[in-house]
């Protein structure tokens, strides 16, 4: 299944350790990682389901491009990382 | 009402929560939270209930609640906007399409007048305010505002978006409610926020053309305040100068002849004398610092007839410190005011201004300043 990985500044906030999850695009495997655990949702999704202005998903290490609809397509074997851009000050 | 003054202050700022307190010898820095993530507001309720608005860069807005006085904390829900229909299209004044997504929690304020209440007003960026009834759990839009073909006149003023920084309610009758926004005017409610009508008349803008410059739409309040147990006595801090009302907001008078200057972001009113208020100005527009470095805060007890400058305590020369909208606050005895600034320095006076005591010079960049009650 593919394996989603989650930053490590995220776990200031919450708890978030990897997670393997089934799903054939972006979307299914992240909506699979939030209904396990769910609080992680909105630091990574704004309220419309868009990835965040300052939030990156890179899938085998491409950047989804798709950040409205994370509709990019994730193979069984997949590693997706969320990660954040590099902003602040 | 309580006239006890307060021995409690928190600091929201870029670079968490601050909570002082009052010992004997002095106030001290007592307790930290969010130690590195920035805040946008805190607000107290009537029972003593913490709300922080954490504004996380990556991870977005945020709402923490303490019922421990700041001991523990527990994350509530921050207010979401609904989807935007595929067949609106909503732009602001300028043309640009609004997000329907939240940008800033820029106010909080109690929705209920009792002491129990969990009801909460919460103005945002861009533009929507919302409302929860169980202690930030869930958020509701207030539609008819949101609705309102007027907002689309709305623009940001510092900020991409509008926003509503200012919501005072009716300690009287909480069914009225009125709201300030950057740059949007003021709005009242007198049924509890099922309709809303703009309530700026009197107010003058000089960053629009003449033709528009008594649009109340339009106008820029950087921050709105009323007197606590005179709540018809508003006063208002202008982008362009400081403007009054005795009436309820039903019309609005420009003060004149200010000192040092006109412009400013704070503003703070006694709680029981509705003819004194007070102000931080700094050089206008494009500058944005004190005049001639000097930090000075100005008190009328006379409803803007005069202005006395207050500046012991203060520094007097080199001093480049702004200060934010909702980083001045008063307490409920009407003696304690403090304020902070962009700069990190915190300032408290025990006296209504006559002399103020420096509490930190390198905190970081103030937001938010409220005296617990």
């Amino acid at each position: 299944m593919p394996q989603v990985i989650f930053t490590s500044a995220l776990e200031r906030h919450l708890s978030c350790p990897p997670q393997e999850v089934g799903g054939s695009t972006v979307r299914e495997v992240l909506d699979g990682a939030f209904a396990t655990n769910p609080g992680v949702r909105t630091y990574v999704l704004d309220e419309q389901g868009a990835l965040r202005k300052h939030m990156t998903v890179f899938v085998d290490g491409d950047a989804v491009r798709d950040r409205d609809g994370l509709s990019e397509g994730v193979k069984p074997d997949s590693q997706i990382y969320v990660m954040q851009a590099l902003s602040g000050g | 009402m309580s006239h006890s003054p307060s021995n409690r202050l928190f600091v929201a700022t870029r670079k968490g929560l601050f909570t002082l307190e009052r010992a004997a010898a002095g106030w001290k820095i007592a307790q930290t939270a969010f130690l590195g993530d920035p805040l946008s507001i805190v607000h107290i309720d009537p029972a003593g209930r913490i709300y922080a608005a954490l504004d996380l860069g990556h991870f977005g807005n945020k709402l923490q609640r303490s019922t421990d006085g700041g001991a523990t904390w527990e994350e509530r829900a921050a207010p979401a906007y609904p989807e935007k229909p595929a067949d609106v299209d909503d732009r602001d004044a300028n043309g640009k399409s609004i997000p329907w997504k939240l940008q800033k929690i820029w106010a909080l304020a109690d929705a209920g007048t009792d002491q129990a209440t969990e009801s909460l007003w919460c103005g945002t960026l861009p533009g929507g305010l919302f409302r929860s009834d169980d202690g930030g759990a869930t958020w509701q839009l207030n539609r008819p505002l949101w609705d309102k073909p007027e907002r689309k006149g709305w623009f940001g003023g510092g900020y991409d978006w509008p926003g509503i920084h200012s919501v005072c309610v009716d300690p009287r009758n909480a069914q009225r409610v009125l709201i300030a926004i950057s740059c949007g005017g003021v709005w009242l409610t007198e049924d509890g926020g099922a309709s809303w009508r703009a309530h700026a008349d009197g107010m003058r803008a000089e960053y629009m053309p003449p033709e528009r410059a008594y649009d109340p739409n339009i106008q820029d309040p950087h921050i709105m305040v009323a007197s606590r147990e005179h709540p018809d006595a508003l006063w208002v801090q202008h982008h362009n100068g400081i403007f009054r009302s005795t009436d309820g907001a039903a019309s609005w008078q420009e003060i004149k002849d200010i000192p040092r200057s006109g412009f400013g972001f704070a503003a703070a009113v006694h709680p029981r004398d509705p003819e004194t208020a007070w102000f931080v100005p700094a050089i206008k527009d494009e500058k944005r610092i004190p005049v001639d470095g000097q930090l000075v805060v100005l008190r009328t007890r006379d409803g803007g007839a005069s202005f006395e400058v207050l500046d012991r305590g203060l520094p007097q020369s080199d001093a480049y410190d702004l200060i934010y909208r909702h980083s001045l606050d008063i307490d409920a005895s009407g003696d304690r005011l403090a304020f902070g600034s962009t700069t990190g320095s915190l300032w408290i006076t025990e006296d209504q201004g006559d002399s103020w005591t420096s509490l930190s010079t390198h905190l970081p960049p103030i937001y938010c300043v409220r005296f617990a009650a």
